[in-house]
């Protein structure tokens, strides 16, 4: 099975991307450069972490414009998995595949951390195998990763259980001092409506190895294998 | 045609980089300041002047230069004048 990684210049996540997909059995990952306009040839696509265009003037603002992305707009609209991490969430919610915003975090700083996130939708395309609650621990690397959406928009992404992730502590209790970027309601990652696309901030690509300290990610990366997966067997 | 387009964040959004600088101004001498909003300033040198142009230029404002969700903007026509300079110059 192919997962595509988007190479946008000044994305510096896209190697960790493939290491990590490739680290789990029956996934291949390949680069595709920002000026190609089809992902025909994938199965799942992956927006890697970085600093696309250098985040001048939004982070993704200018990504999103970038030539692969009509395609990765017709495919996530047509049904295709998805997975923006990091600097591909900011891209996302850019494009408007996803809703709300990334912006600065409020302590200002540039977190760079372990994290814990809460897995608070088991049955997503993203999280099979995870039952509500799971704690996965994944690093996180931000500047810009509080997430902020209006009052109705929130209430939407929680009435249709579009948290997917949320930080927590390590007793799974979303708690403000949990919280590494002010982000509203501890919020690590949604899905849009139909559920096959995330936006994530904590890396999965970086926790792909128990030695570096979780192998949590690579669940994610499976999960999406199992989707796949059933996506083809319904439609054979 | 010259333009300015300044891009504010909306009220609701949380401003950081905004408060840090309220907080300096207060440290600096100057408790009246009660608040501090950041955002950006953009000059736009532009061929032509019609009313197609501009309205082209309001919508590239709201899908590339602001983030409609946290941000306002503001176009500005100048004809070239810059008023902000002006005005630093006569106070020197």
């Amino acid at each position: 099975m192919k997962f595509a990684v988007i190479q946008f210049p000044g994305s510096n996540c896209d190697q960790d991307c493939v290491a990590g997909i490739n680290s789990v059995e029956g996934l291949q990952a390949d680069y595709v450069w920002h000026k190609k306009t089809s992902l025909r040839d994938y199965d799942a696509i992956v927006l890697p972490g970085g600093f696309a265009y250098g985040d001048y003037l939004r982070c993704g603002a200018i990504a999103r414009f970038s030539p692969i992305m009509k395609a990765v707009i017709s495919d996530a609209r047509a049904g295709k998995l998805v997975l923006g991490t990091c600097n591909g969430f900011q891209v996302l919610c850019e494009a408007g595949l996803l809703p709300g915003a990334l912006v600065r975090n409020r302590s200002l700083r540039f977190v760079c951390e372990m994290v814990t996130v809460r897995v608070e939708l088991p049955d997503s395309p993203f999280t099979h195998g995870c039952t509500e609650g799971t704690l996965l621990r994944m690093p996180i690397a931000h500047g810009e990763g509080c997430y902020f959406a209006d009052d109705k928009t929130l209430h939407e992404l929680n009435h249709n259980r579009q948290v997917i992730m949320r930080y927590a502590d390590d007793r799974g209790r979303i708690v403000p001092e949990a919280n590494p970027n002010g982000s509203i309601e501890n919020i690590a990652g949604i899905c849009n409506r139909e559920g096959n696309v995330l936006g994530l901030m904590p890396h999965p690509d970086r926790a792909c190895d128990a030695r570096l300290g979780s192998a949590d990610g690579a669940k994610i990366f499976r999960s999406m294998m199992e989707t796949v997966v059933a996506q083809h067997a319904r439609a054979a | 045609m010259k333009v300015n387009v300044i891009v504010k964040p909306k009220e609701a959004v949380l401003d950081p980089q905004g408060n840090a600088v309220r907080d300096a101004m207060r440290h600096l001498g100057m408790p009246e300041v009660r608040s501090v909003r950041i955002g950006k300033y953009m000059e736009i040198n532009v061929e032509g002047e019609d009313a197609d142009l501009e309205k082209r230029l309001h919508r590239l404002c709201r899908d590339l230069l602001s983030n409609p969700v946290i941000e306002d903007y503001e176009l500005v026509k100048t004809n070239g004048a810059r008023k902000t300079s002006a005005i630093r110059k006569k106070q020197k």
